[in-house]
């Protein structure tokens, strides 16, 4: 701590270059942490995905739909819990723009997802409306939605428009929870399409989350060889396959970050040499009024970390403040939240980007000898 | 007592026998100091004259720990400081060892305060106590009123007077003073030797002080003359 004041005199003595450099690690960590939210992003689906879920689908193809019917033969399997259908309802709201996911599901939704908190009245207001709809707490404030407003949607493979009225909002339990779509009743949506009870999927939820790859397994076997042979993996699994088939995302995020990093190294390393180049003779002298070394080594390396955090730091505050301005995308992020977690990380990679690019300096630093840096007063 | 005879003496706070220093610039070999032998009891004020290259400031350096002999040894209190590992003698500069150079050498950024505080920061002292330091030492040198004052805000006798705080500021056994008025105009290079003088009269510190200046050495109880690396005792001898 008593080294604090040296440390601080010696980072603000040019200003400019502080700036520029605490600027470089702010534009570099910015980057950061908006290219981690975007991988989140995509893979929050994966990351909320219950470990006690299965998605049920056609074997041959998603495209390909299986009988409603499978219900009560999926309820049948042994450590089924429940199960409900799925659809994925491609309306419009207003504008194309104005994108979210809508799910038409049976009134069992919060036995399927027990994670989303709903308030009673407005759960049993939701059972009682066929043309009812549960919104998500973000997807509300989206568009300002509240209990009873109606929600007009223009179908795009059903063409006619669809008339919902919202009766309840659910709320998320944790903060990573998606609250970006919209459930309705199945039995509603059926109606609409002439019985034609068919269904995208189904999800069930099983008694014991150890026994899901079992299940998914017995459930398999029930409809082996039957016109509709089911392909069933638990959630996280069939979520993984999704996000994979857009790419590979991580890859792409990761050499866009290294690319940015490693020209941040190269940048601060140069400053830092510059900085200790500049101060040769007063460390000459710290030396001489008896720092050692390893001290001198010290504080040239923790001078770099602290540029590199608090320009880290800016940088992680303004990504975090974009985020919370909510999913730039207009709908496609379910999720769109720079956890603390991904900050840490953030502000540990400054750090160590930080270390490195001080490390030769400080070696050099450490290195000099008395004599030959107090000639260069 | 100083003597340059290397017959030694049992009270000596500095002991230099058989000292050479060469350095090596490419493939040739320059000797700067040779066989150099010199007893420096306590409490001595000694001035080190010569012409430029003479090995005055290298033989300042040696005594001080910033550099390593070729060969010989050097003793101070008892202690063979030519043996001492790089970390060793960087806490025995810290303790024993006040050093004032004719650049004066203050840290640009960091106040008169936080300049003469330096030192203190390597020892177990409190805020409060190296405060308190702090200013007896600036007390003493007459910058009391200047502490918060950065380099640049002060003249360059000022400057040499706040490198003496911080020079005494541990309470060293001996200072070591390369051309202390070098850089000052007569006036303020006489505080200056005010000053040194001082705090060896009265607060009995050994002072090794380098000068081109004879006015300057004549305040010195002992003058010795370099000359191509060799001591040599000046006129009237050293003692």
């Amino acid at each position: 701590m008593k080294y604090l004041q040296i440390i601080l005199k010696n980072i603000t003595r040019k200003k400019i270059r502080m700036l520029l450099t605490i600027g470089s690690f702010a534009v570099a960590l910015f980057l950061f942490g908006v290219l981690v939210t975007i991988n989140d992003a995509f893979f929050a689906g994966v990351e909320m995905s219950g470990a006690d879920r299965l998605i049920v689908k056609n074997k041959t193809s998603v495209g390909m739909l299986l009988p409603y019917s499978y219900k009560e033969k999926i309820k049948q399997v042994p450590g089924v819990a429940s199960a409900t259908p799925c659809f994925w309802f491609s309306g419009v709201y207003k504008d194309p723009k104005n994108f979210f996911v809508k799910f038409a599901l049976e009134d069992n939704f919060r036995e399927i997802y027990p994670e989303y908190v709903i308030p009673e009245d407005q759960w049993q207001a939701y059972l009682q409306d066929r043309r009812g709809c549960i919104v998500g707490r973000k997807l509300a404030d989206r568009f300002g939605f509240k209990p009873g407003d109606r929600m007009p949607l223009q179908g795009i493979f059903l063409r006619d428009p669809w008339e919902f009225t919202v009766r309840a909002i659910y709320e998320n339990s944790k903060q990573e929870d998606d609250t970006a779509a919209m459930f309705f009743h199945y039995k509603y949506f059926n109606e609409r399409r002439e019985g034609f009870d068919r269904v995208v999927w189904f999800i069930v939820k099983v008694e014991n989350p150890e026994t899901a790859a079992q299940v998914a397994r017995a459930i398999d076997a029930r409809f082996a060889n039957s016109a509709d042979e089911t392909l069933s993996e638990t959630e996280y699994i069939s979520q993984t396959r999704y996000v994979t088939m857009v790419g590979n995302i991580s890859l792409i995020l990761t050499v866009i970050g290294a690319v940015v990093f490693i020209t941040l190294l190269l940048v601060t390393g140069s400053t830092m040499a510059m900085a200790v180049r500049e101060r040769t003779g007063e460390i000459g002298v710290l030396k001489t009024v008896g720092f050692n070394d390893t001290l001198i080594m010290v504080l040239v390396l923790v001078e770099s970390i602290v540029l590199a955090l608090a320009g880290g730091g800016l940088g992680l505050g303004l990504a975090k403040l974009y985020t919370l301005g909510g999913d730039p995308s207009g709908g496609m992020f379910r999720l769109f939240y720079l956890s603390p977690v991904n900050i840490g990380i953030g502000l540990a990679i400054a750090a160590a980007v930080g270390a490195a690019a001080g490390i030769m300096p400080a070696f050099n630093a450490m290195r000099l000898s008395i004599v030959d840096a107090i000639r260069r007063v | 007592m100083v003597k340059i005879d290397g017959s030694g003496n049992d009270d000596s706070l500095i002991t230099i026998s058989s000292l050479d220093k060469q350095y090596q610039r490419g493939t040739e070999t320059i000797t700067v100091l040779t066989g150099l032998n010199l007893d420096i009891g306590k409490g001595e004020f000694v001035a080190f004259m010569g012409p430029s290259g003479s090995g005055k400031t290298t033989l300042l350096n040696l005594i001080g720990g910033l550099d390593k002999p070729t060969s010989g040894n050097i003793i101070v209190d008892g202690k063979e400081i030519t043996a001492m590992s790089g970390k060793d003698l960087a806490a025995w500069r810290a303790r024993q060892v006040g050093f004032v150079f004719q650049m004066f050498n203050l840290i640009p950024v960091l106040t008169a305060f936080q300049n003469v505080e330096l030192p203190l920061l390597l020892t177990g002292l409190s805020k409060k106590q190296r405060r308190a330091q702090v200013e007896t030492a600036m007390a003493l040198v007459g910058l009391g009123d200047r502490m918060m004052h950065y380099p640049r805000q002060l003249s360059g006798g000022q400057e040499q007077r706040v490198a003496i705080a911080r020079a005494i500021v541990t309470d060293p056994t001996f200072l070591l003073c390369d051309e202390p008025t070098g850089d000052l105009d007569r006036d303020s290079g006489n505080e200056i030797l005010e000053i040194v003088e001082r705090l060896s009269s009265e607060h009995n510190k050994t002072v090794l002080m380098v000068t081109h200046d004879p006015e300057a050495a004549q305040r010195a109880r002992a003058v010795l003359h370099l000359d191509k690396g060799i001591l040599q005792e000046a006129a009237g001898g050293v003692s």
